[in-house]
């Protein structure tokens, strides 16, 4: 495995409750001769993206018996065909409950995104690794994350702050035109740019609210002092925004501002090609958002951990379909709960295609990226969090070698977020609590 | 500023005035007679709540009018203890979600300032809502911008603003107006700081020495204005009772009887009942309900809307109207239809809501037969008696249904070289497995009985050929069909006990633990007016308890389910039973 490179240590901060050391980017971390930089020689920024399905796979068809390079595909995982050189496979990893009960569809994400299992439903999974990485890599942004959903319910979030806050996620795509090319969009490659005045004006008016959020934490109890805090940070946050607007933005080769017209049917339905729909409209949108830098951090959740998306004509929504369907003697697996993971599929592959297609610098978008994909279960009929599937797309800048099949010989399943992090920036001994503690990279995937 | 207390709306709503003064005298008698002597720890912590989606558009409808568009700038809430409301003293504010309500409140102000378009027809909202008019139009006006942040600070902050911050405000308008050329551009970039200023936001209890027990506390008179506001109201308080929490009049007997009579009186009133009963029942889960168009083609988003319209309206004419016993809710005929739902209930309907009334031979009767409870608790294409009974036990019954075990097979449901037809045939597996055996004791033989409608709703009589057995029991009382269920719901006496405590942890803003000892003297006021909500109300708005701060527990974000250890208690007795 190769070793972490050397970092200069220049901030040093808190991460649940345990010190971290967060190190700068080196160049040579995203410049390998790849042509990743923009024209005028600064490096582009690698973004970080998380995309999930819900309901795990049907194994017998998804595993590909062939480690390594030039993976063969079976027929679950065959949309994979036209992306496999930019995906990682990554196979038989567990998630660890310990003590902790098996919360149904719940133990196996919240182990992969937050590094802990969670002992009770109600057990929030404090913060999640992009918000992790959002803190490293986001200052300068519009956005610090963007949370999109396909189920066209905003309540379909895996992204949480921390135990009490929950990153609500975008539901449909006009929402997310909106925030993304709405109000307060400024087109970094417009020729004229002329800062809103109003934006002066509310930056200053915005002190007050600032001392009045302090006044407030000061009179308030102790646990309400930590949700005051965060509301004053958030103020913060949105004064830097404010200053962000008023400064000419850097010219972004790949941006491409889209029309409204893409989004301006709603699309309603919870079956699987509205999701479908929903979901290629708002990737769409979503490469754009990353081309035009409004946010270097995205979550894309395709269907939930108790997927709900339905087939036209069969009586049993996806998640239902992985309890009450019974295994197919003669295939070996479960018909339709299959048929719902080959769409997931489908549209991971959608969803890497379409970062792969923009160019950017001497590459593409999805060069300059790294994609983590997840699942809740592996076999979700007796919710078994054994031998988890992960997914990876992009090259992250060169840091990580892509097309690849991984065998994760039962080891833990936070080996992902673990190596994710150190090729985000984020600099921590290791990752996870108790068996899912890691400090050990997936080192054949790393560049 | 308008007043929708005042004035036409208030014409509107003679019912509902009428009929909470025919039960004003009773209460009257009620709340002076009532034994003054309370428990100790009756009381609850002073909280800090984040203001609702819903309560923030009430509050800029009730404050600059209903044309004003408010956006969706409010990330869902979780439930707690079976209520979103609980939620909303443990949620942060987000950046992301900081973003929101900065684009809401920009989206607010400039309507709110908007000079209007004769062009398009559109009035000017300004000479409206700002209550003068500056000098010259083009340049900074300090007396008219004073008047109106002073007017508009108190009713979004909920208290009288300091003339320190009066005069912080008015320099900014000045300096923004200056700046732009435009008075009222100035005076937008204040209110749209307001907006998203903790102290609107954020709903504080606010607290003072409690002169009735040495060395303890209670809220201030403005924070109880708040609690009694939003409870009773979902939206701030009007002028009226701030003046009463300034004056002091909000702890003296009768200037809290007076207010809160005069808000149970309140078109505002229906928001309130509204807002509670659209999170108890669970209806904001229509914001993201489907059913399968091939399965149920009649059944279209505008029939699910209509379906949780139906029931709020039957639950604002049964309870406020009418002041008609709570548990009847489970037993009325009496409903509303509207085109949309007519298909569903085999029914022609005119347009708009109509009073209707169910025949007695369609099989439904009261809110469980209603198209909300059974579309919101089935699957897109299919009913389901395990997420009914499970419903009408968590929902009604505040008891919890623990969740399956993760290794169960549910594949004997869908067996395909079966003979089993119905869901009563197809469960009947769980039910003689052990470890399923214990919570499906306690869901189906409810959820059963509903099983004589499918997923969207519609009567039906048989399931795949074969007749539908509806008969079941509810602790103990057998019932034959889907009417008895609702009767013995009606008679459980965990139906009004269940409403006591969600109404008083709602009102609190926080879970409520079990042995509280208010909760015994609501239920027996409750149960001695005749389960009348409104007299609940008020029996709550009205007591020691409501403004009385105690300290609260020593790790409150671990106190997300204080109730739990109590409600699997209640499963363990109700497993018992079976």
């Amino acid at each position: 495995m190769k070793r972490p490179i050397t970092r200069r240590r220049v901030l040093r901060g808190m991460l649940d409750g345990a010190a971290v050391s967060v190190a700068l980017p080196l160049l040579d971390c995203f410049l390998n001769g790849n042509g990743t930089a923009l024209a005028d020689g600064k490096p582009l920024p690698v973004r970080f993206g998380t995309w999930s399905w819900g309901c795990g796979m049907s194994k017998s068809i998804f595993v590909p018996k062939k480690l390594g390079a030039d993976y063969d595909l079976p027929e679950e995982i065959v949309s994979f065909k036209p992306v496999r050189q930019h995906i990682n496979l990554l196979t038989n990893f567990n998630g660890f409950r310990d003590a902790a009960p098996n919360l149904c569809h719940y133990t196996g994400w919240v182990i992969q995104r937050a590094g802990s299992p969670p002992m009770t439903n109600l057990d929030r999974p404090g913060q999640t690794i992009d918000v992790t990485v959002a803190r490293r890599i986001s200052a300068g942004t519009r956005y610090q994350s963007l949370s999109v959903t396909a189920t066209s319910d905003e309540r379909d979030t895996l992204s949480y702050e921390n135990a009490t806050t929950v990153n609500t996620a975008i539901a449909s795509p006009l929402a997310l035109y909106e925030k993304l090319f709405g109000a307060g969009f400024q087109d970094p490659n417009a020729p004229d740019f002329k800062p809103d005045p109003m934006t002066m004006v509310r930056k200053s008016a915005l002190s007050g609210v600032l001392e009045d959020a302090k006044k407030m934490q000061a009179s308030v109890g102790a646990a309400d002092k930590q949700r005051l805090d965060q509301y004053f940070s958030s103020l913060r946050d949105l004064e830097r925004q404010f200053e962000l607007q008023v400064t000419r933005p850097e010219p972004r080769e790949a941006c491409v501002v889209p029309t409204k017209k893409s989004v301006e049917q709603a699309i309603t339905g919870i079956d699987a090609e509205h999701v479908a729909a929903r979901h290629k409209i708002m990737t769409d949108l979503l490469v754009m958002a990353v081309a035009c830098d409004q946010t270097r951090v995205f979550n894309m959740l395709y269907s939930k951990p108790f997927s709900g998306t339905t087939k036209n004509g069969y009586d049993k929504p996806h998640h239902t379909a992985t309890h009450e369907e019974p295994i197919d003697e003669r295939l070996g697996y479960q018909p339709n709960a299959s048929w719902f993971t080959r769409r997931a599929m489908e549209n991971w592959a959608y969803f890497v295609e379409a970062f792969s297609k923009v160019k950017e610098g001497d590459g593409t978008l999805l060069d300059n990226m790294l994609i983590y994909g997840t699942t809740d279960q592996s076999f979700a009929k007796i919710h078994s969090i054994d031998g988890l599937p992960m997914l990876t797309a992009g090259r992250a800048g060169g840091r990580m070698k892509t097309g690849l099949h991984i065998d994760g010989k039962g080891s833990a399943s936070t080996r992902m977020g673990y190596t994710a992090l150190k090729v985000m920036g984020v600099d921590v001994p290791s990752w996870g609590t108790q068996s899912n503690s890691t400090s050990q990279e997936i080192g054949e995937i790393l560049a | 500023m308008r007043d929708s207390s005042q004035g036409e709306e208030a014409r509107r709503w003679p019912l509902i005035a009428g009929g909470v003064a025919a039960v004003a005298a009773l209460a009257t008698v009620i709340f002076l007679t009532r034994e003054p002597s309370l428990p100790p720890n009756a009381g609850s912590p002073a909280r800090v709540r984040l203001m609702t989606g819903t309560q923030f558009a009430n509050s800029i409808h009730y404050m600059f009018g209903p044309s004003i568009d408010v956006g969706s700038a409010f990330a869902p809430l979780q439930r707690v203890d079976g209520l979103l409301a609980l939620n909303a003293s443990q949620v942060s504010v987000t950046m992301g979600q900081m973003q929101d309500f900065q684009r809401a409140a920009v989206s607010i102000a400039s309507q709110v300032m908007s000079d209007g378009n004769l062009d398009r027809g559109v009035p000017s909202h300004r000479d409206a809502l700002v209550p003068c008019k500056p000098a010259v139009a083009t340049q900074p006006d300090d007396e008219c911008a004073a008047t109106f942040v002073r007017q508009a600070g108190r009713l979004l902050f909920r208290r009288p603003l300091s003339d320190q911050k009066v005069a912080e405000l008015v320099g900014n308008a000045h300096e923004a107006a200056a700046s732009l050329n435009d008075f009222y551009g100035g005076l937008q970039v204040v209110l749209e700081s307001m907006l998203i200023n903790p102290q609107f936001l954020l709903i504080e209890d606010t607290t003072e020495p409690d002169p009735e027990r040495p060395g303890q506390r209670r809220l201030d008179g403005y924070a109880l204005a708040s609690r009694l506001s939003f409870l009773l109201w979902n939206s701030v308080p009007d002028e009226q009772l701030l003046d009463a929490a300034e004056k002091g009049e909000l702890y003296t007997k009768s200037g809290r009887k007076r207010e809160v009579e005069r808000m149970l009186a309140s078109p505002r009133l229906e928001s309130g009942v509204r807002a509670f009963f659209d999170d108890m029942f669970g209806f904001d889960h229509f914001d993201s309900l489907t059913k399968d168009p091939q399965q149920y083609p009649t059944i279209t988003g505008a029939t699910l809307q209509d379906a949780r319209e139906q029931t709020l309206r039957t639950v604002v004419e049964h309870l406020l109207h009418k002041n008609a016993d709570y548990r009847d809710l489970f037993t009325t005929r009496s409903t509303f239809i509207s085109r949309a739902l007519g298909p569903v209930y085999h029914v022609g309907a005119a347009p708009g809501w109509t009073p209707y009334e169910l025949p007695a031979d369609s099989g439904r009767a009261g809110i469980l037969t209603h198209v909300s409870f059974l579309t919101l608790h089935a699957h897109p294409a299919r009913s389901s008696a395990t997420l009914r009974g499970k419903a009408l036990r968590e929902v009604f019954l505040c008891q919890k249904v623990p969740p399956p075990p993760p290794d169960v097979d549910f594949s004997a449901v869908e067996d395909p070289d079966s003979s089993l037809k119905t869901a009563r045939e197809k469960l009947e597996v769980h039910r003689s497995n052990p470890s399923c055996a214990g919570c499906h004791k306690i869901t189906d033989p409810i959820g059963l009985t509903l099983e004589g409608f499918d997923g969207a709703g519609q009567f039906r009589t048989t399931e795949n050929g074969a007749t539908i057995d509806t008969s079941g029991d509810l602790d103990g009382q057998p019932f034959k069909d889907a009417v008895g269920l609702g009767e013995a719901l009606r008679n459980s006496p965990a139906l009004p006990t269940c409403l006591v405590k969600q109404v008083y942890s709602y009102a609190t803003g926080g879970p409520v633990n079990n042995r509280d000892p208010m909760l015994k003297v609501f239920e027996r006021d409750f149960a001695e007016s005749g389960y009348r909500v409104v007299d609940l109300l008020r029996e709550i708005a009205l007591s020691e308890a409501f403004s009385r701060i105690v300290p609260g527990p020593a790790v409150p974000s671990k106190a997300l389910d204080p109730a739990a250890p109590t409600e699997e208690i209640e499963i363990e007795l109700l497993t018992a039973l079976h």
